[in-house]
């Protein structure tokens, strides 16, 4: 099983919405999609539904921590939205939410950035 | 009884997935919870990608080596490479550390897999590979006597 890469402008902010596995493999393709549409759109913030996410692993991690760098370094905000149980832990053990924000859902999080 | 198993594929990103599937079909036999499920696989995909990027650096004709072994409650799994070894153990232990920022890697791959097994041995040689030992004592009968 792979991982669906949804991609959605609502005012300036990307919405990613992941349906899958995000692992080494295919952080690499969440990587590459998101980068290019970042040079060929105008994103202010950027808002990372996982609601469709069955799988993470440290490689996830690094890949949205990456993102969240590149969007800070364009004064733009992550906030993460819908995550299991399983994948709040990594979250909490790799200390990603002392800087990302966390959302209970989709309209919540885009609220939260003004533009619900 | 002891039942055992082991598989050995090359190391290429997209046996991830394969591995970790395969480990998780292998442990249901005893039935795991789902998160002791989840828990074995993230662990499988941590050490196997570990093998790929650091211990192969990438290089495909490297192999990767999984053996598990199911005894009562017990999960061990040993996971294997043949490539250029951990110069440092201590330092890529450390949450955080990577050898490889440059790869967006987190850096948190050895402190899930001691967060998630009850018990984690790295036995790693440079130039002769890195193998890591890991076990986990499922809860299901301590979760009966209460």
């Amino acid at each position: 099983m792979g991982l669906a890469v949804n991609l959605e402008l609502k005012h300036t902010v990307l919405c990613i919405r992941l349906d899958g596995e995000l692992d080494h493999h295919t952080a690499d393709l969440l990587r590459n999609q998101v980068e290019d549409y970042l040079k060929k759109h105008t994103v202010k913030h950027i808002v990372l539904n996982l609601e469709g996410l069955s799988f993470m692993d440290s490689s996830g991690l690094g890949v949205i921590l990456g993102r969240y760098k590149q969007i800070k370094n364009q004064d733009g905000e992550m906030v993460v939205c819908a995550i299991s149980p399983a994948v709040k832990r990594l979250f909490e053990m790799s200390g990603l939410f002392k800087i990302i924000r966390l959302e209970e859902d989709e309209e919540l999080a885009l609220q939260a950035l003004g533009v619900a | 009884m002891r039942n055992e198993m082991k598989i050995q594929f090359s190391a290429l990103s997209q046996n991830e997935s394969f591995a970790r599937v395969t480990v998780a079909a292998f442990i249901a036999q005893i039935d795991p919870t789902v998160d002791e499920l989840t828990e074995i696989k993230t662990v499988v995909s941590e050490a196997v990608t570990n093998a790929i990027i650091h211990g192969y650096e990438n290089k495909a004709t490297g192999m990767v080596y999984i053996e598990a072994a199911i005894e009562e409650d017990t999960i061990h799994l040993t996971i294997r490479d043949e490539g250029m070894g951990i110069p440092d153990l201590d330092q890529a232990r450390q949450p955080l550390y990577t050898s490889k920022p440059e790869l967006e890697r987190s850096g948190m791959g050895f402190t899930i897999m001691e967060n998630f097994m009850d018990e984690v041995e790295v036995i790693s040689e440079p130039s002769f590979g890195t193998t890591i030992h890991l076990t986990k004592y499922l809860t299901k009968n301590k979760a009966m006597c209460n």
